[in-house]
């Protein structure tokens, strides 16, 4: 029990290392954008929008399954809880906000989180232990300007694009349930959210999944780099950026929605 | 004649925490000429090999490759120098998302502004010289060890580089392959004149290729000279070593005890 107080201080340090780790790499990855080519070694188009693929194209399936769903449970709960008082008509206002705003960016960010952000992790940390992050270092590559820097911008790219997307199919499940159940047209449906829905509704969703993807990506690959002890570390790794970047992405949203709706 | 110094390495200190890993090493490596480190494992060469290559950065101590201190160099100079330095590590770090073609020429990719047809009959070239023609479509997963080393040397050579690192060559081999690399090796050195650096605990293959050899222990240099100095030392821990004699330490009673109670 007396060692309670060095534990913590010692988690203290660890944690506040790590987060100077992770703005440095944040940092030079961006200086890396920006001044790679002066250095002659610029990031290249080809890799970042390969990683885009991985990251965006190939989530569209799943993410377009989620937020449907997303949106057909928030047309049942909302249509339910309004019976109550007898307006269920306004239903449309419930799913409309509550899907741009908060749903879409979120179950896109756990959903990318979980596929890519793990992927980041096991990839540069394989390639720790197999001494081909040293290679590229000795052959003369940034390992932050060929590795990091491409996910990076990859995720900044495919996540709002993945939640503009989110936000239509969510709204969509959402009409479907809402147009059989209260007898509307579809079209009708979507006037309303139109009517409804301001720029800067869809807009604080957006700036939210730019926030995520910082999150995904900086704890994915700097969970990477830091991998030690084999196989075994490579797991802990992974696991261990998944769970921080969800952990990250749900504390940030609270704080931006508290911040964003003042 | 008086030779021209192409490694040299003055009182290097380094530490692994508070651990003194080595301590007070001095070295110098003629141009054209084959050094072998040799030690036992944890005798502290991987770390040795590590500062060489400039990744790790030392507590104390100059090291000069080309004349130059590389841990003075500013980022530029020494991503100037890597086009001088090929290395070829323990377990190949080919890169394993690409064919062994493409690993080959990632280092034309990165440091030159040849067109691709270029590269790729360079690449060929560096294959051909390792006895891996015809290979080079195919991903690092699919070769063997050996051919996995040989296609790291390929990757290493393709510069041309005047410092050739070999780390382990003949470690996870068969006597066969491993000669195979020893000859490679003296090929290599006659044919472009590179000065070659090879880290081992093989004695055979030391005892073949090597010019001089410096034996590491326990962090300090116990012997540099050629083959016949280094098999004549009258030091102990030298002869344990080319014995293959476990080591006998004097066992101090008073100290044993206080270890197991402390």
């Amino acid at each position: 029990m007396r060692h309670f107080p060095e534990q913590l201080g010692r988690r203290a340090m660890l944690g506040l290392e790590e987060l100077g780790y992770v703005m440095v790499l944040l940092a030079e990855s961006i200086g890396w954008l920006f001044l790679g080519h002066s250095r002659r070694q610029p990031v290249r188009a080809a890799a970042i929008f390969h990683e885009a693929m991985q990251i965006g194209v190939q989530a569209i399936p799943i993410v377009s399954m989620l937020c449907f769903a997303v949106g057909v449970m928030l047309a049942i709960q909302g249509i339910e809880t309004l019976k109550t008082f007898g307006a269920e008509s306004k239903v449309v206002i419930g799913i409309a906000l509550s899907v741009t705003r908060e749903f879409s960016p979120l179950i896109v960010a756990v959903l990318v989180a979980g596929r890519s952000g793990s992927a980041i992790a096991a990839r540069i940390g394989t390639m720790q232990e197999s001494q081909e992050i040293d290679a590229l270092r000795v052959i003369g590559i940034s390992p932050i300007r060929y590795l990091a820097a491409p996910l990076m911008v990859a995720t900044l790219i495919a996540l709002p694009t993945l939640t503009i997307l989110g936000d239509f199919v969510g709204l969509f499940g959402g009409a479907i349930f809402t147009a059989i159940k209260l007898n509307i047209t579809i079209s009708t449906y979507f006037l309303r959210c139109i009517e409804i829905l301001t720029l800067e509704d869809v807009g604080q969703g957006l700036v939210k999944s730019v926030v995520f993807a910082f999150i995904i990506s900086l704890v994915g690959i700097s969970n990477g780099f830091q991998v030690k002890g084999g196989a075994e570390g490579v797991g802990r790794a992974t696991t261990r950026s998944v769970v921080l970047s969800i952990s990250l992405i749900i504390l940030a949203d609270m704080i931006f929605t508290f911040f964003m709706n003042r | 004649m008086a030779m021209e110094t192409v490694i040299e390495v003055k009182e290097l200190f380094t530490h692994y925490g508070e651990r003194a890993i080595l301590k007070g090493i001095n070295l110098s490596v003629a141009r054209g000429e084959i050094m072998v480190i040799m030690g036992g494992s944890g005798s502290g060469k991987s770390t040795l090999l590590r500062h060489l290559l400039g990744l790790n950065r030392p507590s104390a101590g100059v090291i000069r490759l080309l004349g130059r201190d590389i841990n003075k160099m500013s980022e530029l100079e020494m991503h100037g120098l890597r086009r001088e330095m090929g290395v070829a590590f323990q377990g190949g770090a080919l890169f394993g998302s690409m064919t062994v073609g493409q690993n080959v020429c990632l280092p034309l990719m990165e440091h030159t502004q040849l067109d691709e047809k270029t590269m790729r009959i360079m690449a060929r070239m560096k294959l051909e010289v390792v006895n891996l023609a015809g290979f080079e479509n195919l991903m690092p997963s699919e070769l063997s060890g050996g051919m996995i080393k040989r296609a790291a040397l390929a990757r290493a050579v393709v510069m041309d580089p005047k410092i050739l690192f070999f780390d382990e060559p003949s470690a996870g081999l068969d006597p066969v392959v491993s000669a195979e690399l020893d000859e490679l090796i003296l090929k290599l050195r006659q044919a472009m004149g590179m000065t070659i650096v090879v880290v081992t605990h093989e004695l055979e293959s030391a005892f073949k290729i090597a010019d001089r050899i410096t034996v590491l222990d326990e962090g300090e240099i116990l012997i540099t000279g050629t083959v016949e100095q280094v098999q004549n030392s009258d030091n102990i821990r030298v002869q344990n070593l080319l014995h293959r004699r476990p080591r006998r330490d004097p066992i101090d009673g008073d100290e044993y005890l206080r270890r197991l109670t402390d």
